[in-house]
């Protein structure tokens, strides 16, 4: 039940009348179109990535925020790398 | 799927291993508190990528799990009532209540229905003037906006066939509850993303300094659940404790205030009992004063069911990370998903679940690796 994941908004339907409470949203699971209320992120535009839960948007995904974290995570990665490509290197010129 | 499919890199996973493998000098055990995080870590097979040590409890996060079984007891007397159309998210109808399940009462006539969304029950309602509809509201945090938003509109929409059968719990009390027990041997949380989404992480503060533990924020991918544990980890081997987000993309400081109004206006904070860990002080939600016309509770004079949990039953210990699900004697003999004796092996979020599904066999240590990170 807890399962919460992102999709991109597709759409959004003005609710006559304008009560942001009632906002409505498509949005699109990788390829699959499902209505979800956009009552929680007032904020939330077509193309935003919102995190969707039991039929409600609860938050927007911070695309610059992702960003930074996922370039952190390469980093680590990267730092490894080279770890090892060092390592390889210096094993390579051990002579035998 | 984008931010799905890029948090599952098993290379990455790897050096996040890696990373973690060098700084760490000491054993460490740390609880990841969602039900979603223990599916991800037992599929994945995470944990035995960890560092020999540091060692992962799974904690009490899955709302399926911890539903007392009175109020299960109370689903299934509604469900099988002449006139009554109850509503429920799919992953109640398996949970053992003394007697029975609600799948059993729906092959026996009840008119039971499964939706996605609470806003389904109240279409139903409208789309059924001459039954009770009944909305089973169980869940934390994350699922109490969508309940209190199905109960507004009922009101605004002046439907009288409309109620809710209420048991939603709060996480923060209950990780407190786990804390203050004098055998916890936790000494790192990770905190439930999404929860944190809506409630944010204020009030995780004073916890940390209380009890002097770590508590990370942390989301539901296997990247992002070993950058948790990371991050966890290094404020345990630096001697801090406070409270850190890894899960920036999707929980602010402040969660969701929209969300937060809503859900002020429509329940009340409550003494709530978990199956399992027994009654927590506020923590769980019930209907506020204004809105207790839609308390089914009220409505159909249930009362209260006095009830015993099953003694052969260890999933308490197992939510409170005493003992791990394979090493209750029923595990996968007497309880199965087929047959769960307790909630924990029912709803693919729980621990007892998590083991059967992905390890049957496992007596041994994980022997997954992140070949399995697709
Ligand atoms: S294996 Fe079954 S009986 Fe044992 S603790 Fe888990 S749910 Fe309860």
């Amino acid at each position: 039940m807890c399962l919460a994941i992102p999709g991109k908004i597709e759409r959004i339907e003005n609710i006559e009348g304008g009560d942001p409470l009632s906002r409505m949203g498509k949005i699109n699971f990788g390829g699959i179109l499902k209505e979800a209320s956009l009552a929680y992120v007032p904020d939330a535009q077509v193309g935003d990535y919102v995190i969707v839960h039991v039929g409600f948007a609860l938050s927007k995904v911070d695309e610059e925020e992702a960003h930074k974290v996922f370039d952190y995570l390469k980093e680590i990665g990267e730092l490894g790398e080279l770890e090892e490509a060092e390592e390889a290197a210096q094993t390579k010129e051990t002579p035998r | 799927m984008k931010y799905l499919d890029e948090y599952r890199d098993g290379e990455l996973a790897q050096r996040l291993a890696q990373e973690l493998r060098r700084i760490t000098t000491r054993p460490w055990t740390l609880m990841e508190v969602c039900g979603g995080q223990t599916h991800a870590i037992v599929k994945f097979g995470l944990d035995a990528l960890l560092p020999e040590g540091v060692r992962l409890i799974h904690g009490p996060g899955c709302p399926v799990c911890v539903t007392p079984l009175e109020i299960i007891d109370q689903a299934l007397v509604l469900a099988a009532r002449p006139g009554v159309l109850f509503a429920s998210f799919g992953d109640m109808l398996r949970v053992p209540g003394s007697t029975t399940d609600l799948l059993s009462v729906k092959a026996q006539g009840g008119d039971v229905r499964i939706v996605y969304s609470p806003l389904d029950a109240v279409r139903l309602a409208e789309q059924n003037p001459d039954r009770e509809v009944v909305f089973f509201g169980v869940g934390f945090e994350t699922t109490a906006p969508a309940t209190a938003m199905a109960v507004f509109q009922a009101e605004q929409k002046g439907l009288k066939n409309f109620s809710l059968l209420v048991s939603h719990v709060l996480v923060p009390p209950a990780i407190e509850a786990l804390m203050a027990s004098p055998d916890c041997r936790v000494q790192g949380f990770l905190a439930a993303g999404h929860v944190c989404a809506v409630v944010g992480y204020e009030e995780y503060v004073p916890l940390a300094a209380k009890y002097r533990v770590p508590i990370v924020v942390t989301g539901f991918e296997p990247l992002d659940i070993l950058h948790g544990i990371l991050m966890t980890v290094k404020q345990l081997e630096e001697g801090r404790c406070e409270v850190e987000n890894q899960y920036v993309r999707a929980v602010k400081r402040e969660g969701n205030l929209p969300a937060q109004d809503l859900v002020r206006r429509v329940f009340s904070v409550v003494p709530r009992k978990w199956r399992g860990l027994g009654e927590i002080p506020q923590s769980g939600l019930g209907l506020a004063a204004k809105y207790a016309p839609f308390d089914a509770e009220k409505k159909f004079g249930l009362g209260t069911i006095r009830v015993e949990e099953p003694a052969d039953c260890l999933s308490g210990r197992v939510l409170q990370g005493q003992i791990r699900p394979h090493e209750c004697p029923a595990f996968g003999t007497r309880c199965t998903p087929e047959h769960p004796l307790g909630a924990t092996m029912v709803s693919s979020e729980g621990a007892c679940a998590a083991y059967y599904r992905y390890r049957r066999h496992s007596h041994e240590q994980p022997a997954a690796t992140t070949a399995a990170v697709s």
